[in-house]
């Protein structure tokens, strides 16, 4: 069964290490339906991209399935109420974030009821509708890869017309230890599963589909090649690849399966790839054959600290603690919860926070399961850390340059082609924590750009006022000049040609001169200052008397003056 | 309920430090208890008087830092660094010329530096030249193997020997040591002896010469133990056996008079010592797998340049030292290819 099709020839990738997969513990329990909460919590960012923005007001009642929030822009992705209530709350609330920060919610308080709104109807060939209405079922329904990455999947299936599309990966890896949420759901629902990869298929065009499973994973693959076979799909094969972590990493499993590289910075569907979870293909289907926008996922509630480690079919944000409630509660082992896997979760101080889009599982691991951190001491640079990295790249010589905060140098050396699946930090026997390094880079190193790009707009704006203030002057000492050269031009003549004839404009402007010098002193004479009311046209004097006579009047103050 | 936070991955780490020099050491026992059996119990004083005083210095020196004392004498580098030069020095070397080097070794070359991991030189080599250079005479005299020592001393006597700084009543020094096999053979090259002439000689063995080829077995054995374990990489042991062995090969084929050939080199002075336990000191190679290779290659290399031409019999310690100040450009040059990134850097 774990036997690939004669001739399918697999790569490998640099690094990875073996972990002990500890999956066991959650697939003894069939998956069971998570009860309904008394408040469901949805975050507006559960997704890369725009963060949605909210259609509902506190106090409006909502349906299941409802749009509550739309999608802002292209890359964003739409929040549906995950069951019927009452908006109760739109306000920030701790999300599951390493920051710890909060942010903007919608807080509905459910019924019971769970009325469903109206859905567009169901159909039994997804491939008989038409593309475009395919396309917006699936882009209104909230879609996001479901693997983690929570890249929104309406943009993944239109990779635009400069990438064709040769080939669909469907990522069924799960090289993480301790999660089997998308090994319960091979098991169970592989139907499901592929009828979303026929229908991502057609959308992009992908002339054949590999389906990678880690051979830990029997059920899966017999469950997976047997719904595959019922569907009659050509050139869609399940491809067993071999249990070494992080195979599950999109850049690793496409080495893995074609033994091409995704270019540095760019995306798999520039060498005409693209990958998606098997969850993911399953919320496709239920996007366009059942009109049904993602409100629930499976998760896994697993480690030494949860009583009955099991997976759950949950509805987004619900609260994990009343996950946990559902998985027998914590065991007195529980010492560190950690959002995801052991080797890239990130790991809660508290549980009252909402299941999300890309909460895929939730471990309460033991002390034993995860350590408290060691003390870290030197780098020997034994070089373990290189030998285990997946993209070739060299930690101890990062992480020393990392450490003496010479950005420019870790960028040298391919910082932001790290992919922090913390291989480095695993192996590393001076304990020291190189991925947290890493991150800090990466994090000092985008600061860095945005000050730099900052910097620039401020060069520019203050060299164009500069260049603006020069023009302006020059312009000025220009006219400045060419008045100095008429002048100069006409002055010199008289002079030159003697006072023999006077200028006959220079003897009018004598002439007006006198007169007004004249009038000054009569008016001086009578007592009057000279006024600007000579000359007045008709109307003008009319109001100069009006405005007199208010003035005169006793009931009407002086308004101005 | 309240959960502390780490960083990820929040996984158990599998190696350490000090489970890395633990191994190295446990390797070392092979060879040593071969050189012990060989060369009598200086060796076993050397390195304990060496131990000892290796942790002291390191403890002392990081009580002079301001900083704890306990994890830098836990993590065992400062042992492995005194047992290593314990195991290069002569047998009856006066005791403070090993406290000397082990003091040069773990104060100038490691600590001065900034301690583990921040050394540029390899300690032991760094005290081992340093004695050699300082103190020629001591250091060149060595006891003969015990298949062809005529006055094998005691534990008490070797003991006396070595801290009373003078031979056992009846013995003279020059009974007791003599030039080293490697020495010899350089002496009597440069008489233009012919080395079908030189090897009548007994000192020579199967391999290379009595004693020593043993010790390069248990060498070669622990070297293979590490490699099992990969506490090592194959890398830089093998490029630099692999170098001076067709060095010397080639030389022997060019011009079989005077040049033995590989395998004499390889089980001669302190070669498999210096490949796999010296050479791979992690802190002062190369970190990158190519140029592991280059550097192994290059120590092969000059082993057997200063060796064969050089004023010193033997040449590991040289050999390392300058690879050592080569490494951080190797490292440089040999980076790998990184995923998604074509061609070049």
């Amino acid at each position: 069964m774990k036997k690939n099709r004669p001739g399918r020839r697999l790569h490998r990738f640099h690094g990875g290490i073996h972990l002990p997969d500890n999956k066991a513990q959650s697939t003894a329990r069939a998956v069971r339906t998570a009860s309904l909460p008394r408040h469901l919590i949805l975050p507006l960012q559960q997704h890369i991209g725009q963060i949605a923005e909210p259609l509902v007001a506190v106090g409006d009642p909502v349906l299941k399935g409802q749009m509550i929030a739309r999608a802002q822009g292209y890359i964003s992705a739409p929040v549906h109420a995950s069951s019927s209530g009452t908006v109760v709350e739109i306000a920030d609330h701790p999300v599951p974030h390493p920051s710890g920060l909060n942010a903007p919610c919608i807080v509905i308080e459910t019924d019971g009821e769970e009325r469903w709104c109206e859905l567009p109807p169901p159909i039994s060939d997804p491939l008989s509708l038409d593309e475009a209405e395919m396309r917006g079922r699936i882009r209104d329904s909230g879609i996001v890869g479901l693997g983690g990455a929570a890249f929104p999947t309406g943009v993944k299936i239109n990779p635009g017309a400069g990438h064709e599309i040769h080939t669909l990966v469907i990522n069924g890896a799960e090289c993480e230890p301790y999660i089997t949420c998308d090994d319960m759901l091979m098991r169970g629902q592989a139907q499901r599963i592929i009828t979303g990869i026929a229908i991502s298929r057609f959308l992009l065009g992908a002339r054949q589909v590999l389906i990678a499973i880690e051979d830990n994973k029997p059920e899966a693959i017999a469950a997976m090649r047997a719904a595959l076979d019922a569907s009659g799909m050509d050139r869609a094969e399940v491809v067993v690849i071999p249990t070494l972590y992080p195979s599950g990493g999109e850049r690793q499993l496409i080495q893995i399966l074609t033994g091409q590289e995704v270019p540095s910075g760019g995306i798999p569907a520039q060498i005409g790839l693209v990958c998606q979870n098997v969850a993911t293909a399953a919320a496709i289907s239920d996007a366009v054959v059942d009109g049904r926008p993602l409100i629930s996922r499976h998760i896994t509630l697993t480690g030494g600290g949860i009583a009955e480690p099991v997976n759950l079919e949950a509805l987004i944000g619900t609260p994990l603690n009343e996950l946990v409630e559902q998985a027998g509660g914590y065991t007195g082992e529980a010492a560190r919860l950690i959002l995801g896997g052991p080797m890239m979760g990130f790991s809660l101080t508290h549980d009252r926070l909402p299941l999300t889009k890309a909460s895929n599982c939730l471990l309460a691991a033991s002390a034993e399961e995860a350590p408290p951190p060691r003390p870290a001491s030197a780098c020997i640079r034994c070089g373990r850390c290189a030998d285990a990295c997946p993209a070739r790249l060299l930690p101890q010589q990062l992480y020393w340059y990392a450490r003496a905060r010479d950005i420019e140098k870790t960028e040298a050396y391919h910082l932001f082609d790290c992919i922090e699946c913390g291989c480095c930090s695993h192996v590393c026997p001076a304990q020291i924590p190189l991925v947290h390094y890493f991150r800090y880079a990466k994090s000092a190193s985008s600061a860095q750009e945005q000050e730099r790009r900052r910097a620039e707009h401020a060069r520019r704006r203050h060299e164009a006022r500069m260049a603006r203030l020069e023009r302006l002057e020059a312009e000025r000492k220009a006219k400045l000049q060419n008045r100095r050269a008429a002048v100069a031009k006409k002055k010199p003549q008289p002079k030159a040609d003697g006072d023999a004839s006077p200028d006959p404009k220079q003897a009018a402007i004598q002439a007006a001169m006198r007169r007004a010098a004249e009038k000054k002193a009569r008016l001086a004479r009578e007592g009057q200052t000279p006024k600007n009311t000579e000359n007045l046209t008709e109307a003008q004097q009319r109001q100069i008397d009006r405005a007199e006579q208010r003035r005169a009047a006793p009931d009407h103050p002086p308004a101005e003056d | 309920m309240r959960f502390d936070t780490a960083t990820s991955p929040h996984t158990g780490r599998p190696h350490s430090v000090s489970g890395t020099m633990r191994w190295v050491i446990a390797a070392l026992l092979p060879g040593a208890l071969a050189m012990i059996w060989c060369f009598g119990w200086g060796v076993l004083i050397n390195m304990a008087l060496a131990g000892a005083a290796a942790i002291g210095f390191e403890a002392l020196v990081m009580r002079l830092r301001g900083r704890p004392a306990g994890p830098a004498i836990g993590d065992l580098s400062a042992l492995l660094t005194a047992l290593l030069l314990g195991l290069a020095l002569p047998p009856l070397l006066p005791w403070w010329l090993t406290l000397l080097g082990t003091f040069f070794a773990i104060v100038v070359v490691k600590q001065l530096f900034g301690g583990i991991g921040y050394n540029p030189f390899n300690p032991a080599m760094g005290a081992y030249v340093f004695l050699l250079i300082s103190y020629p005479v001591e250091m060149t005299s060595w006891v003969p193997p015990l298949m062809l020592n005529s006055h094998p001393l005691g534990f008490a006597d070797t003991l006396g020997a070595i801290f009373s700084t003078t031979p056992p009543p009846g013995l003279s020094w020059d009974a007791l040591s003599g030039a080293t096999p490697l020495d010899t053979l350089r002496g009597q090259l440069d008489l233009h002896m012919e080395l079908e002439q030189i090897r009548q000689n007994p000192i020579w063995g199967s391999l290379g010469s009595r004693g020593w080829e043993l010790a390069g077995l248990g060498y070669l054995l622990g070297g293979l133990l590490l490699l099992y374990q990969r506490v090592i990489s194959w890398h830089i042991p093998v490029s630099l056996l692999a170098s001076l062995f067709l060095t010397a090969s080639l030389l022997h084929l060019l011009a079989p008079e005077a040049h033995p050939p590989g395998l004499f080199h390889l089980f001669s002075g302190a070669a498999l010592l210096g490949a796999f336990f010296i050479a791979t000191d992690p802190v002062t190679a190369t970190t990158t797998r190519r140029g592991q290779l280059i550097y192994g290659a290059g120590i092969g290399l000059l082993v057997y340049v200063i060796r064969t031409w050089g004023g010193y019999p033997d040449a590991v310690a040289f050999a390392v030292l300058l690879m050592n100040m080569a490494a951080p450009t190797i490292d440089y040059y040999t980076r790998p290819r990184v995923y998604g990134h074509q061609g070049g850097r």
